[in-house]
Formats: structure tokens, sequence, C-alpha cells
């Protein structure tokens, strides 16, 4: 499997761990409640189709980034810097 | 008192030459990493032209020559291999000197035993000279650059030393044993 | 027996090798497979289950039949197949799946025993009793069938992976694949062309048709020395394309060494890891048998076989060959051998309408119906208008008719689509992304067709890819077209093989459908049809055409069995390679490395990191008296301790404490300039994930220790929080643990120990406990912390890391004069348990701060990652299980770590737990065991027995629950 990075180009994906859904980048309020929080923390939709999800160039740049894939044809659609998405 | 004796990282290891390839340990006088803080990427490059005649790099890219080199390093940083840096304003920069293990792998066969080594593309369109890369070498990070047509140098974190020349010897003798 | 006048081996170059420990002699260019033939041997091998009399049925790494074992000893390599290993000078090979010998097995009693051996046997028969599955019927059964073996011994070859990288990865050099690596490079196109065989030209080699007026193997050669001329071209012979993975990504196995003599440091194999934008499929089409009834005797074999080795080894399997096929391609077969001077008994044409122009007996509208001759063929049964004739014949080339090679379109989930008109199965288009498929592979079988189609797929990945390719001019070539009729059995009395490696018949695969495994998956499994090492190559599209038959189903509708990569056998050695021994996970060295191994500490691994576990001293006898010794060194001198493995991160930036203060949950933005502060960082489900002091050395900037085990998930953590969470922060993160040896000097005599090695003078006023700040050691800036891991009186100091070997070389002198010296993991353990410090066995992922005592470090003033969450009442319930010390208080004094805690009355199972033991020290300072461990309520029941149980190791005992902090509870020494 091969993921882009957008700063250093598309790599062999060992170069890169994997964390989980996009949801990590919301984080909540501190006082927005337990429900929001056990979202937050706890629950991931498991699609069969276009996911969003985190992954770190660990063994590059260092880089957090939003990759956009399909589970079901392993197609790696794009990716974007964690930190562009977030602002 | 007695005074503190200097051990290279690869004191004991190095040079090496197998089949059409070298290996040999560069010590430079300094590593200094380098992070322009927000707004001041310009007036940082520009001290640095002006400290050691190269500006600093893109990602991607080293700038400068052997002995004054600054090597793209990650996000927003690039490492400065050679003279020491007198402190830049709104600059990160944190001695790195002795924290790398640093090396040339240089001849005809050098390309082919990093690609034993390192899963990226190396070929001449797409690593030229003057090309770095955070990539990984085996299972350790590094910062690889390519200085030359047959010649390049490569970082690894000191205390794996041992295993950057042992990794490397492995596929010098390989690379050579096809004759 | 060598035919003059054919073949591309080297007659001037005659090699020796051993096959079964006889001599013989082949020609540089032979396989084992075609040397043995040259030499009239025949039989090379026994079946899996019934150790039937084998010879090869092919010419290629399809091979089912002819596997051997070359070499002896450590570097024996079982199942090599002898139709893909070359010969070189000293090459030794030895048949498998036989005892004593293969020409008399014992166990092809087997073979007698064969009307009760079918088809699920095993399944029905031993079932009962149960306790015989493992010890009896298991070992039994693997013992009577079987492969060659592996020496038992480590495997001492070299096996290297390598990458690869370019536009176009062309898989397959025969016509198509050659004209479309051609008509890319020309264009520009990076190519790389990789060929699983030795030679690259794939059947132009095996055939005697002419290509652009000349042989075809001038016109490989041709075509080969312009590609080799390219700077853009990169031919890989020998190397198999196994399998199709995502993004461009293939995997090919190179064999390096096996063509000869093993050399020490060449590797055997290389795996590679290809990425190409596109490739093309050219890999050509594997001919299948029919099946008759014993059509497994050696001398029966493919008709496009019997061409390869005729045409290409010179070597005629047989002295009267008679050709079977059901298609007009296998006439081929006959004129080639007539050509050549061989005697043709015979050529049979399943079809009643075939025209056949060949001068020989010529039997239409007939089949094979039978066989005899038990270790060589010596005649076949024809079975023509209901009248059956015996023929004498040696060699039996026979074909089925061919199977693209479709298994690299299916790697990725696709399934291959039916062609009726060649009886075939042929790739689904845009089953791989980025690949193509030209030639054979794609049902197109003429030499012309292919050469067509390789161009012009050729042109059109490149057009895709931004290149222009000239207009083809295509060489000339056969154009005859192929026709066939299908045939896939021959019905008759007795055992007709489908696959002849595993020994499943046409009757095993009806049986399957009669006992309703009607699925061709289940089919599969119940017969082990196709599960060989030849994966069915040549036998899964009869036998479902027989399971389609036989379940009144379509061969589309019966569908194929999952193509999974690797198409040809990997070995794991090659897979694997370069991970074993050193190679499997990078060694980190501190800078007292030497210096501890001089002194003959034995290492422990740390994550990566190697640190000593004690210093032994001469007299000691056991770890324990040396580690007692250096517990003494810091309670009452000095103690030396290489702490550089430590994880050590520079935090700059204007926004540098706001970052401490939202990952600690205490505060560092109110730390003073050159003072250190203990922080603890939760992750955000409010558990602990690391502890450790930070410094702050300006400013805007700071230092953080963390953990030696948890350096890179802080690491990790950091970049996340700042990436992820606060991109509108400005702060610099960058790893120094690798730029700083740093030494723990701790004991009552550490600071005359420094006072006498730094410029500068110690003094409580100065150096207060956590203090921080540059010193000058030698001459040599480094920095100096008053932290303590011990409790005493304690520094750590930090030196540039090419200074280290020399520090601490320094360091231990000093100390050993003044009564102290080096201190290794044992100690360090000893000494902090004593203290209640906790390390990763006390924060392992499920402990909270209240579950460590730590809640009041949670600062009310602000927000930090995981405070919320660790608010959860269930996360600061006092029911939880909190930290405790512990000592023994019964007749037994053992404690033990992972043992668990009860109420002295309560039966030790589960449901009466209370709590377990984390870490446990012999603390020589007390003389007594001591323990951390978490216990319910923990810290009120200081006082309370309770009682350690640990089932494992067979301990019991009562211990005291005391405070964890076993050792100067006020804390006096640390600053005194």
């Amino acid at each position: 499997m091969r993921i882009t990075c957008p700063i250093c180009g598309e790599r062999d994906s060992r170069e890169f761990s994997y964390r989980g859904a996009d949801v990590a980048l919301h984080r909540p309020d501190p006082e927005a409640g337990e429900a929001a929080w056990d979202d937050y923390v706890h629950l991931r939709d498991n699609p069969a189709g276009e996911t969003r999800d985190m992954w770190y160039h660990e063994g590059g740049c260092g880089a957090w980034i939003v990759v956009t894939r399909n589970t079901v044809t392993h197609e790696v659609i794009g990716s974007e810097l964690a930190a562009e998405v977030a602002r | 008192m007695g005074d503190l004796i200097a051990k290279s990282a690869c004191d004991g290891l190095l040079p090496l030459e197998i089949g059409g390839a070298t290996l040999t340990e560069i010590v430079f006088d300094a590593i200094t990493s380098v992070a322009p803080w927000r707004g001041h990427e310009q007036a940082v490059s520009d001290a640095l032209k002006s400290q050691m005649g190269a500006a600093f790099p893109a990602p991607n890219r080293s700038t400068g020559k052997a002995k004054s080199r600054a090597v793209w390093s990650g996000r927003g940083q690039a490492l400065v291999l050679g003279p020491p840096l007198e402190p830049i304003a709104g600059a990160a920069m944190t001695d790195q000197t002795d924290a790398w293990a640093c090396v040339a792998l240089e001849g005809p066969a050098a390309r082919d035993v990093l690609a034993r080594l390192v899963p990226i593309d190396l070929r001449d369109g797409s690593f030229k000279r003057g090309h770095a890369a955070r990539t990984q070498l085996m299972h350790m990070s590094i910062v690889l650059m390519r200085t030359g047509a047959d010649r390049y140098g490569i970082m690894a974190l000191r205390s794996m030393a041992g295993t950057l020349v042992h990794d490397l010897e492995t596929a010098m003798e390989a690379v050579a044993a096809r004759g | 027996m060598r035919v003059q006048g054919r073949g591309l081996v080297d007659r001037n170059s005659p090699v020796t090798f051993r096959f079964d420990g006889i001599a013989y002699e082949g020609f540089a260019g032979d396989t084992l497979a075609s040397a043995l033939l040259a030499n009239d041997v025949r039989l090379m091998g026994r079946s899996f289950k019934y150790h039937r009399p084998r010879g090869v049925l092919t010419a290629g790494s399809e091979e089912p039949n002819a596997l051997v074992t070359v070499g002896a000893g450590v570097g024996q390599e079982p199942n090599m197949r002898a139709t893909v290993q070359e010969i070189y000078p000293g090459l030794e090979a030895q048949s498998q799946n036989r005892w004593p010998s293969l020409g008399f097995d014992l166990l092809s009693v087997n073979d007698l025993a064969a009307p009760f051996l079918g088809a699920g046997f095993y399944y029905k028969t031993f079932m009962w009793p149960r306790a015989f599955w493992e010890k009896l019927y298991e070992p039994v059964i693997r013992r009577a069938a079987g492969l060659g073996a592996l020496s038992g011994k480590p495997d001492g070859d070299r096996y290297e992976r390598a990458w690869a990288f370019c536009d176009l990865l062309v898989i397959g050099a025969g016509p198509a694949g050659l004209m479309a690596a051609l008509t890319a490079a020309r264009a520009g196109l990076d190519v790389i062309l990789a060929d699983e065989d030795a030679r690259m030209g794939g059947r132009l080699l095996a055939e005697s048709h002419e290509v652009d007026g000349m042989p075809g193997p001038d016109w490989v050669d041709s075509v080969l020395n312009e590609l080799q001329a390219m700077d853009n071209v990169r031919l890989m012979s020998r190397t198999t394309v196994t399998g199709a993975y995502d993004q461009g990504t293939y995997g090919a196995l190179e064999r390096v060494g096996h063509h000869l003599p093993r050399a020490e440091k060449r590797p055997l194999e290389t795996f590679w890891r290809i990425v190409a934008r596109r490739s093309i499929l050219a890999a050509g089409a594997l001919e299948r048998p029919v099946a008759f009834t014993n059509n497994d005797r050696p001398g029966i074999m493919t008709a496009g076989a019997v061409r390869t080795y005729l045409n290409r080894y010179g070597v005629s399997p047989g002295k009267a060959v008679t050709v079977f096929g059901n298609n007009d391609d296998a006439h081929r077969t006959a004129r080639d051998l007539i050509a050549a001077g061989v005697h043709v008994s015979a050529v049979i044409d399943a079809r009643a309408d075939a025209a056949v122009d060949v001068k020989a007996p010529i039997y239409k509208g007939a089949v094979v119906s039978g066989s005899s001759g038990r270790k060589q063929l010596e005649s076949i049964t024809v079975r023509s208008g209901g009248r059956e004739e015996k023929i004498a014949t040696d060699c039996l080339a026979m074909s089925g008719g061919w199977n693209p090679t479709v298994h690299l379109t299916c790697h990725m989930n696709g399934r291959p689509t039916w062609r009726e008109d060649i009886q075939s199965f042929v790739p689904t288009p845009g089953a791989i992304p980025g690949m193509e498929v030209a030639g054979a592979c794609n049902g197109t079988m003429t030499t012309a067709a292919c050469l067509r189609e390789g161009a012009e797929v050729a042109a059109r990945v490149a057009a895709d890819l931004g290149k222009k390719a000239k207009a083809a001019d295509l060489p000339k070539a056969e154009d005859d077209p192929y026709r066939l009729t299908a045939l896939w059995h021959v019905p008759g009395k007795g055992r007709a093989w489908l696959d002849f490696q595993n020994d499943v018949t046409v009757k095993d695969v009806k049986q399957a459908a009669t006992e309703n495994f009607r699925s061709v998956e289940h089919m599969k499994r119940y017969t082990t049809q196709g599960m060989a090492t030849d994966q069915g190559k040549n036998s899964n599209v009869a036998a479902l055409a027989i399971l389609a038959d036989a379940t009144g189903r379509g061969i589309p509708e019966t569908g194929t069995t999952t193509f999974r990569p690797p198409y040809a056998p990997v070995a794991i050695a090659a897979m694997g390679s370069g991970a074993t021994g050193k190679g499997f996970a990078p060694e980190r060295k501190t800078t007292s490395h030497a210096a501890t191994v001089e002194r003959k500490a034995p290492l422990i691994e740390a994550g990566l990191w190697y640190r000593p576990s004690y210093f032994p001293q001469a007299g000691e006898t056991n770890w324990r008296q040396s580690c007692d010794r250096e517990v003494g060194y810091v309670r009452n001198a000095v103690g030396i301790c290489d702490v550089s493995t430590l994880g050590k991160i520079d935090i700059q930036g204007p926004d540098a404490a706001r970052l401490l203060d939202f990952v600690y949950t205490n505060t560092f933005s109110t730390l003073k300039l050159g003072r250190v502060r203990y922080g603890l960082m939760l992750r955000e489900d409010g558990h602990v994930m690391d502890d450790g002091t930070t410094a702050r050395l300006g400013e805007h900037h700071y230092v953080m220790t963390t953990t030696t085990a948890a350096a890179g998930q802080v690491m990790k953590h950091l970049d996340f929080v700042t990436q992820a969470l606060h991109p509108e922060w400005d702060v610099h993160l960058i790893s120094v643990t690798e730029q700083w040896a740093q030494f723990a000097v701790a004991g009552p005599k550490s600071r005359e120990l420094l006072n006498g090695l730094l410029d500068t003078s110690l003094s409580d006023d100065d150096w207060p406990f956590m203090a921080c700040g540059e010193v000058s050691v030698a001459g040599v800036t480094g920095r100096l912390f008053r932290i303590s891991f011990s409790g005493e009186h304690a520094y750590e100091l930090a030196v540039p890391a090419r200074f280290g070997d020399s520090l601490f070389r320094l360091l231990v002198a000093r100390a050993e004069a003044m009564g102290g010296g080096a201190y290794g993991m044992e100690a360090l353990n000893v000494l902090r348990v004593e203290k209640g410090f906790i390390t990763h066995s006390e924060i392992h992922g499920r402990t909270t701060a209240y579950d460590i005592g730590m809640e009041r470090m949670i600062s009310a003033k602000k927000d930090c990652i995981g405070k919320t969450m660790a608010a959860r009442p269930g996360l600061v319930d006092p029911e939880r299980e909190r930290l405790v010390g512990l000592r023994p208080a019964g007749a037994a004094k053992q404690i033990t770590a992972g043992a668990h805690l009860f109420n002295p009355g309560d039966a030790p199972v589960r449901v009466n737990d209370q709590g377990y033991v984390t870490s446990v020290a012999f603390s020589p300072t007390l003389g007594m065991n001591i323990a951390l461990g978490f216990l319910k309520r923990g810290p009120e029941r200081y006082g309370e027995t309770v009682k350690l149980v640990d089932h494992a190791r067979g301990v019991e005992t009562l211990c005291e629950v005391v405070n964890p902090v076993f050792f100067d509870p006020e804390g006096g020494r640390v600053r005194g």
C-alpha cells in the first residue's frame, strides 16, 4: 500500500503508523458533556467505502496526515496535512 | 583532572570498501537544527545565507556544499552541517552535533546498495543531486541526501551507528557478490 | 535422449551433476529436468499421498511432479522444481518422498490401498478416539505423506530484499512482453521487464516458428540486445512476479544463487518490491493435461513441454512419441519431432473433424483411454469408435488446450471471465488498477496476435503516461488459428488424475459433488485439489469443469477458487530476508557500552537499547550480591548510572509553555528558569501515559524527559497535539536523546564527586534540589540537573555524546575511589522501589492518576489532555485498585511480581481478587523483600494483612499493606 505524504510525496505504507478515524481532530470542549467525549474517545464508524483516517509519517518527516481512502477497493483517494485540516 | 576524549559515532567501524562501494564516516564541526518561528522564515533563511552561505532548504532538498550544507530534516526544520552557528533571532536552534552518525556511501554500486535498504525511488529522475529525504534504512529513521552522481550522505541516530554500518555492509557484500 | 542439431544449450560446455548420487552430464543451459531426460532418466519423484512413480509433466515453474531437494545438510533446499533448477558443476539433487529409494519406495503400498484412501478418507476415518488425533494419527499421516524436508538447522544461506521503481513493469518476456517492453522503452518509459525463466523469450525459445524471417530465438536476441542498450530498461530474468498489491506494488522473487555453486556472501534469492505506475501482464498460458485412466505415468507430459525439451534443450523425452490432443496446437509437437528425426508413433485428435497435417499414423475422433508401464510409460490404449487398440510408446505428449495465466489479475479480489471459444478463463479488464493484459494470458493465441497486442497495449500505456509511441512495425509471425473442442476427461475404469501432486482424481471430485460439497471452494478443501505447491496451475480448470458437469452447472457459474499471492512458491526466508539476527531490529547502544562490556556487565534489552543489568565483581557468585553492593554505593557513597536512554525532547517557541501545560496534568508555564519539575502525562481517555521531569532552560525553551520505553510514543503524541489539535501554536520539537550522554551521579557523596570534576563548585544555595543549568566539565560544556530517582542527594550530568565514553570512565573511577562505583538496572530498580517511585510496571496503561495517588497533580485551573475523561466516576472510584507497598507478614518471605492479592480468609479465585503485585525487590537497605502493587481501596488499608497468591509459581504468603514509600518517607536525604 502506498500513501502520499503531502510533504514527502508517495511512500510505502511501512513509513507510516496508523491512528484511526479523523474524529481525533475534533476534540470537544472540556464542558461538552459525557456524550460528546464518549463519541470522541470511544465511538468510531466502520464504513464499507470511503473513510478518512489519521496516519503519522513516523519513518519520514513526522507529519500527521489525513488520508481519504476506500476500504472496499483499497483506493487511496487523497491526503492532507492534519495541520491544514485542523486549522 | 583528566581531559574528556571525544569519540566519533562510527569510531572503530569505518571506513569500508566492498566491491563498487565505499563507506566512510563524516564528522562535522557542528550540526545545528534550525526551525524558524512563524513569520521568520525569510529572515532565518537570510541569516543562514550570511552565516554559512546557503539558504534554508525547501522540503526534500539540501543547499550549500560539502563542508557547509543545510539539509531539510522534517516539517519546518533543517540541519546545518558544518560550521557552528551564531544564534539567530526567531529560530529554534538546537545543538545536534553528537546526535547523528553521518556516513557517505560512494561508488558505482552505491544506488544498488541503497535499493536493498531504503524504500524510496532513487532513480535519477526522482532523486537528484541536491535532493534529500526523511525515510528509513531497514528499520531506522534516516536523513538521506544525494550529494553527487554516485555519492549519498546518510544520517542515522548515533546510538544505532553499529546497526547502520552492519546493514550497509551486508548490502554492500550482497551487491558485490553478484559480480 | 539428445537430438542432434536442436536446442539452445551450449554443447561446448558440458556440466557434470549428480541425481540421487549418480553422476550425469548435461550442458550449460540445461535444467535438471532436461538434463535428466537427455540421460533417459524419466522417474523423478513420488506423489504426495500414494507415492506413485512420477516423471516431469511440464517444462516450467508449474511443475507438480519433479520436485527435488538440492544440496544436503544445513543448506539443503527442498521442493525445488527440476524444470526450473538449472544445472551447474557440482549440483547435487535428491529425489523426495520415497524410502529407501526412488525406484523402490515402501510406502507405495498406499497406492494399493487407494480404493480406501479417496477424498474425505481422513476426515471420515480418523475421528475416534479423540486422544489419538495429535498423538497417533497426525504424526503417522504426516510421515506417510509429504514433500522434501528442511535440515532442521538454522538457515545459513543469505537472502535479501530490494526495492525497484519504474513507469512500466512488463511481466513475462515472451512475444507479447518483449514487444510491449520494446514499444514502451522506445517511447521513453522507464521499463522493468521481468521473466521467471533464466533466458527470456517465453514460447519463442520452445517453438520452431520464425519471427520476422529469422528463428524465434534470434529475434528474441535482437530485441534483448536493443533493450539492454537502453538506459531506461532493466531486464530481470529468473524473476517471478509473485503478487500484485495495492497502488502498483508488486512482489517478485529473483533466483540469484540457485543456478550457481554456493558462494558465502551471495544471496540465494532476492525478494523485490517493485513499484510501477503501470504494468502489463504478459505471462502467457499454461497447457492443461487431459484426465484419462493412468495419465500420470513417467513419460506422459504436456505437448508443449515436449516441444520445449526438443526445441530449447535438444532433448527428446522419448524414442517413440505419441501425441494426443483436442486442438491444432498439439499437432506442432508431432511436426517438430518428425522434423528432428524422432519417431512419432501416432497422432490422436479427439475431434472427428480435425485437419491433421502430420506424416504419422493419425487417429481422429479418438481418445487415449489408458496406459501401462509402472516406472516408465510402455504403451497407451487408443479408443476410437468403440474399439480399443494398444500402441507401444515411451512418451505421450498430451494437450487439453491452454489456460491463460490469469493469476496476478485476481490478486486483488478479481474474478476471471470464461471464454467459450477457447474454453478458458481470461482476465477481467480492470481487475488490478493500472494493470493491462497482453498476449496468451489474455487469450490471444497466435504469435502474430501476441506481438501486435503487446505493441498496442504498450502504446496505449505510453500515451496514458504522456509519452508517444511510434507506430510499431510488427514482425511477421505465425498466425494459425487456435481451434479446440473441450476435452476434460476420458471416461473409463481406474483412476484419472487431475492434481498430480496431491493425487486428486476425477472420481474424488465427483464424490465431493455427491457428498454435497458443490461449491468449488468446498470441493477444493474436501479433495485437496489445487492445494499442492503448484496451486492447481495444471489442474484447477479441469477439476471445476468436472465439478460443473457433476453438479449440472456451467463452468462460469461454478466459478474458480480464489487466486492468492504468491504465484509461485516463495521461501519464508526470502520474504523475511534481512530481518534475522542483527537485522531483526536496530541495536541502540549508549556511549558507555564499551566500558560496560569491558566490565562484563550482563546486558538487558530496554526497548531497542542495551543497558547493564549489574556490574559483577570478583568473588560474587550471583546477581543479588552485585545488586546489593551497588544499592549500597548509592545509599552510602556514590553510584554512577548511564541514564542516556531516557527520552529527551527539546521544546522551543513562543507557545512552548502552553504546550506543556496542555500535555501535562500540572503547570509548567510557572516553572522558573533553571528549575526542573516532575510532570504527569495522561492519555485522552484519562489513563496515565508517561511521567518524567521537564527543565526550563530559557523563556521559550524547555527540555522534556520521558521514560525510555515511551520516548517514541510521547514524541508522536506531542506531534499530534501541535499539528492536529493546536496547529495555531508556534512551537518546535526535536529529540535530543542522542545528543547527550547523561549519567546519574547519586548518593551522599555525589556533590563531593562533582565538585572535584566541575569547573564550578556546587552548593545547596546555588544548586538546590530540582535546579538545573550549564556547567563546564573539564572544559566541555554540559548540563547538570539536580534530580533523583533514588531518593538520595543526586545529580544527572549530561555532556555531548562524543565525550560520553570518556566521562563515564572518569565518573566511575572517581566514584570507586570514594567507595562507590557503577550501578546497573537491577540496583536502579531496587532504589526506586524502596522510594515507591513508579515505572511502566505501575503506569502500565490501565492505571489513572488517582490509582497512583497523584490525582492532586491534575490542575484544576486549566484543561489538559485526559482531564475530562479522568474525572469519570469509574476512574476515581475509591473501590479501584490503588498503589500500595507490601512487605512479608507471614512465615514465607517470598513475594513475586504478577501475584494476586486476596483477603486472608478468601479462596484465591478471580471473584475474590483484591489486586496484584507490579514490582518486587529485595531491599538490602531494609533487609527484606518489598513490593509495589495495586489493591482495592489500597491507601485506606495500611496495616492490614492480605494474602498473596501466585498460581503460576506456586507461591502463597501473607503480606502487610504499607505506604509505598518504604525508605526516607520524609524525603530529607534528597534535599540534604
